[in-house]
């Protein structure tokens, strides 16, 4: 796998360097790893960065998770770039919910290095 | 994974649910910060230095709350961030919110009908112990009260409806 540029969007900054460090434990090498507290400071990373993932919290201020990944159909540099949900919200109905609105996968917190290599090599390899 | 109804006792409490808080209390902490936490052989005080809260609401109201002393705060964002004790500095309060946050969302999914019906306030977390909490709980909070590293630890859940 190349190594690829990542957005890490969550309001918890601890968060943020969890999922970096289990991503990285999980094999995907990262040339960069942009960072955003909500979907609406995601949107903006993403007007002037392509990346090649977007992993993203569901409950955040400002803008939540599923209306960002909503919006990222009108972002430029998103076309195409899969979004996978780690959120601690893990009923189906959120699952679904998140799958039609364009995640193409979802953890749910608490995670281990190893269910997010399980949820994003396949994604990022185009299987899922 | 069992309904709300099933868990209720037949006196209508909730002391059925302090297992299922009690699991995922350490499903927390066995996944994120990579240690297990043990039970108490006898009742040990707890400096409340810091308290993280998250709200539920929907069909389930009330608060969880997770309560510990400045020492065990500093070692479990240690072990959450893997990174030295005197490097934590300012993500205590985050590491602690995330915990409890993560905590109620794991209590909640192991639930059924509840994981859709309830849902969580961003965390709050409470630095200092002199401080007394009001709450609006029908009834005494469900409390476990486990050891991280051989420091007290209390997840209470105060039930509002």
């Amino acid at each position: 796998m190349n190594s690829i540029r990542a957005l890490i969007v969550d309001d918890s900054s601890v968060m943020r360097k969890i999922v970096e460090r289990s991503l990285r434990q999980a094999g995907v090498e990262m040339t960069e790893v942009f960072q955003a507290g909500n979907g609406a400071e995601a949107l903006s990373v993403l007007q002037d960065t392509a990346v090649d993932l977007i992993l993203c919290d569901i409950n955040m201020p400002v803008m939540d998770g599923l209306e960002f990944v909503k919006q990222l159909s009108g972002v430029a540099n998103a076309k195409g770039v899969p979004v996978v949900m780690i959120t601690t919200e893990g009923s189906e109905a959120h699952v679904v919910q998140a799958i039609s609105c364009g995640a193409r996968g979802y953890i749910r917190k608490p995670f281990t290095a190893e269910q997010v290599k399980e949820h994003v090599i396949p994604v990022l390899a185009g299987k899922s | 994974m069992k309904s709300m109804s099933e868990l209720l006792a037949a006196d209508g409490s909730h002391e059925n649910w302090l297992p299922l808080l009690e699991v995922a209390t350490r499903e927390v902490f066995e996944l994120m910060l990579g240690c297990q936490l043990t039970v108490p052989e006898t009742a040990q005080e707890v400096n409340r230095d810091v308290t993280s809260m998250v709200g539920l609401a929907g069909q389930l109201c009330g608060v969880l709350r997770v309560c510990c002393d400045n020492k065990a705060a500093a070692l479990m964002t240690s072990r959450m961030l893997n990174v030295p004790l005197d490097k934590v500095g300012s993500d205590v309060a985050d590491a602690l919110g995330e915990i409890c946050n993560m905590v109620a969302g794991n209590f909640k999914n192991k639930i059924t009908g509840l994981g859709d019906g309830c849902m969580l306030s961003p965390p709050t977390v409470v630095t200092g112990s002199d401080y007394d909490l009001h709450s609006l709980a029908v009834s005494p909070a469900l409390e476990v009260r486990l050891l991280f590293e051989g420091l007290p630890v209390i997840i209470a859940l105060e039930i509002h409806s």
